[in-house]
């Protein structure tokens, strides 16, 4: 005798017990504070951050804490709570030529003016499992120098100067806001740089690297990259001026890509552009190549048909929140459209099978 | 929750998503671009509907959630606790007690009247996706009103095996204008939408909102000579006996024995409790399962 199968909500309650206690592991093991995630997880705090388009080392340190690690859980979480917060205004354009670096190199020149300054970087780390780190123990003070005071030009400048490099035309038009308007196509660039900042790493990063490998090659120098502090700012109508409201950490790519001219436009260099909060290089550098490549219409180059030129699915695929949510709804039940499925290719089944026996029969 | 405004959204979003609203009503099946939020829930779950559910509900309002027809699927247990946690609204499984009724892949069995709304949870909206993935390029179809790619479609359907091959989310045409995708219901459930009821289609993750007002003409594509047939288990309910509603086929053991129960569960339900018994039923009791 089939009975209504009923008790989802205890089974919702148990699960979300079950889960609790799974986060939390062995109860011997010392737990998590949101304070040492914040300091010493400190880029799974960034990435979670960017794509949660949130910047709140704190909450991200909490929202990696509740999933459990789950990148994709904890940037889910930030972009839920983010979308309850009132809006009070938009703060002035950050300035990043005034960034206090923290990082700053170029691949296009030996030297500039700023110098090179390679900062926390894994870059020329050995891989080598550190196995002294699985002990506890104190890490040796790193060597201190005078802080760079002057403002850090970007190099990128330096090849304006020739016209050697396309210019970026400066607007004061206010750009479209992807988390307040539908996305319509075709977008611009603003909200083009807006999808790929927040869009998932892995997502930005395979993008980038199918550039490199031939599917709409740009061939791509790291102009610039840096990373530092800047100082962010807010008219504030009562007082007629914009005052200092914090900082945030950011890392910005310039890339200078090698363009032969089109009809429209002479050989000269062009440029990708990436900015991503936090310490997150690999995320700016894959953003910067993927908005070069995007560029095709407006430079006059020619659609190779490759991924990464094609606004419509780099835009629409590089949201992590929407990708995982959809592929993930199917294991929600779908027993009715299934049931449906099963009818028709019965039918059709049967009426198959109707055009082949007979043959069969004949042929007995 | 007293952090949240009333049902989750603020103010402002719940007016653009009003306006969304009207204007798909206004356009019977044209696809409103919306600005989705995220909803603590994920795309794909469900956003849109709650979306929509939420910018409709109101204080005095009664709200039902199913899924595939039930009360008790656990995606619609959890819809109805953040309504009854966020909008503190009344809550039933009764069809014709529910002022407003959130569904996945089903319209109930019972006729909703004029002052019910129906609010569907849409995954795909656009009925051409599959046939052309780009959206720049169905946006000018529906304008330019260029479905011939579709009937092209059925027709292949036929020739390939003698029957349109689409058995849920099977394409309508709204007053003679718009082709729009139903949402995942089965192709039974059609008909139902020419109803007394207001119809509103939520889909978050792809920003689009559709609607259908009152008594709106729905036409389910066909050909003359194939004809549009609402399709069903060839059974009755054997719980209730039930020879008109959609039905589930449920496999009670290793044998693969079957036994076909509505998948509307208010619907069985409430016959159960009028007495009618099914060839495998039991007469109900209040206390049962």
């Amino acid at each position: 005798m089939y009975v209504a199968v009923k008790g989802g909500e205890r089974a919702i309650d148990n699960a979300h017990a079950w889960l609790a206690e799974e986060r939390r592991g062995d109860l011997d093991v010392a737990e998590l504070s949101i304070a040492q995630i914040r300091e010493q997880l400190s880029l799974a705090v960034n990435r979670v951050m960017a794509e949660g388009s949130l910047y709140d080392p704190d909450l991200a340190a909490l929202a990696i804490k509740q999933s459990r690690g789950d990148m994709i859980e904890a940037i889910f979480l930030i972009r839920a709570y983010r979308t309850t917060l009132p809006r009070f205004g938009a703060t002035a354009p950050v300035d990043t030529e005034a960034m206090a670096c923290d990082r700053r190199i170029s691949a296009t020149f030996k030297d500039a003016p700023g110098g090179q300054v390679l900062g926390p970087t894994f870059d020329y780390t050995h891989r080598l499992l550190d196995f002294a780190l699985a002990a506890e123990g104190d890490i040796p003070e790193a060597p201190q120098s005078e802080p760079r005071t002057e403002v850090t030009p970007h190099i990128t400048e330096f090849l304006n100067q020739e016209g050697l490099i396309q210019t970026e035309v400066s607007s004061d038009d206010v750009p479209g806001d992807l988390t307040r308007e539908p996305l319509e196509l075709p977008s611009s660039r603003p909200l083009r740089l807006q999808a790929l900042t927040r869009g998932d790493e892995g997502f930005v990063l395979s993008m980038a690297y199918s550039t490199q490998r031939g599917y709409g090659r740009n061939h791509a120098f790291v102009g610039e990259l840096r990373i530092g502090k800047v100082a962010v700012e807010m008219d504030i109508p009562e007082l007629g001026f914009a005052i200092e409201v914090g900082e945030i950490e950011l890392t910005e790519c310039e890339t200078v890509n090698q363009f032969q001219g089109s009809k429209t436009e002479p050989p000269q260099f062009t440029r990708g552009y990436g900015l991503v909060f936090g310490q997150s290089e690999r995320k700016s550098i894959s953003m910067a190549l993927v908005d070069r490549a995007l560029r095709w219409q407006e430079l006059g180059e020619d659609n190779m048909g490759a991924p990464a030129q094609d606004e419509e699915f780099v835009l629409y695929h590089s949201d992590n929140i929407q990708a995982t949510g959809f592929l993930e709804h199917i294991k929600l039940p779908h027993y009715v459209d299934f049931q449906s499925e099963l009818e028709l290719i019965r039918k059709l089944r049967r009426e198959a099978m109707e055009n082949i026996n007979p043959v069969q029969e004949a042929a007995e | 929750m007293s952090d949240y405004n009333f049902a989750y959204l603020d103010e402002q979003t719940k007016r653009m998503i009003r306006r969304a609203i009207l204007k798909g009503l206004a356009i019977p099946g044209y696809q409103v671009p919306f600005a989705s939020r995220e909803m603590p829930m994920p795309y794909g779950w469900g956003t849109g509907g709650v979306q929509v559910s939420a910018a409709t509900l109101t204080p005095d309002d009664t709200f039902k959630v199913i899924d595939q027809g039930a009360d008790d699927t656990t995606n619609a247990v959890s819809i109805r606790k953040f309504f009854e946690k966020t909008a503190g609204v009344a809550t039933t499984e009764e069809t014709s007690a529910a002022s407003v009724i959130q569904t996945r892949h089903r319209i109930p069995e019972d006729e909703l009247r004029e002052d019910q709304i129906l609010v569907y949870q849409v995954p795909i909206p656009e009925p051409l996706r599959f046939l052309e993935p780009s959206e720049v390029e169905t946006r000018k179809m529906h304008s330019l009103e260029e479905y011939g790619l579709m009937h092209v479609k059925l027709y292949e359907d036929i020739a390939k095996h003698g029957a349109i091959a689409t058995s849920y989310a099977y394409p309508v045409k709204v007053e003679g204008r718009y082709v729009m995708d139903p949402s995942p219901i089965p192709k039974f459930d059609n008909p139902k939408m020419e109803m007394a009821g207001i119809q509103l289609f939520g889909a978050g993750r792809e920003q689009r909102i559709y609607a259908l007002p009152p008594y709106c003409q729905v036409v389910s594509l066909d050909f003359d000579d194939f004809p549009f047939e609402a399709s069903k288990a060839d059974h009755a309910c054997d719980m209730c006996g039930a020879t008109d509603s959609y039905l589930d086929e449920v496999i009670m053991d290793d044998a693969g024995n079957r036994m076909f129960v509505c998948s509307d569960t208010d619907y069985c339900a409430s016959r159960r409790k009028a007495g009618h018994v099914g060839a495998q039923g039991t007469p109900f009791e209040e206390d049962a399962a």
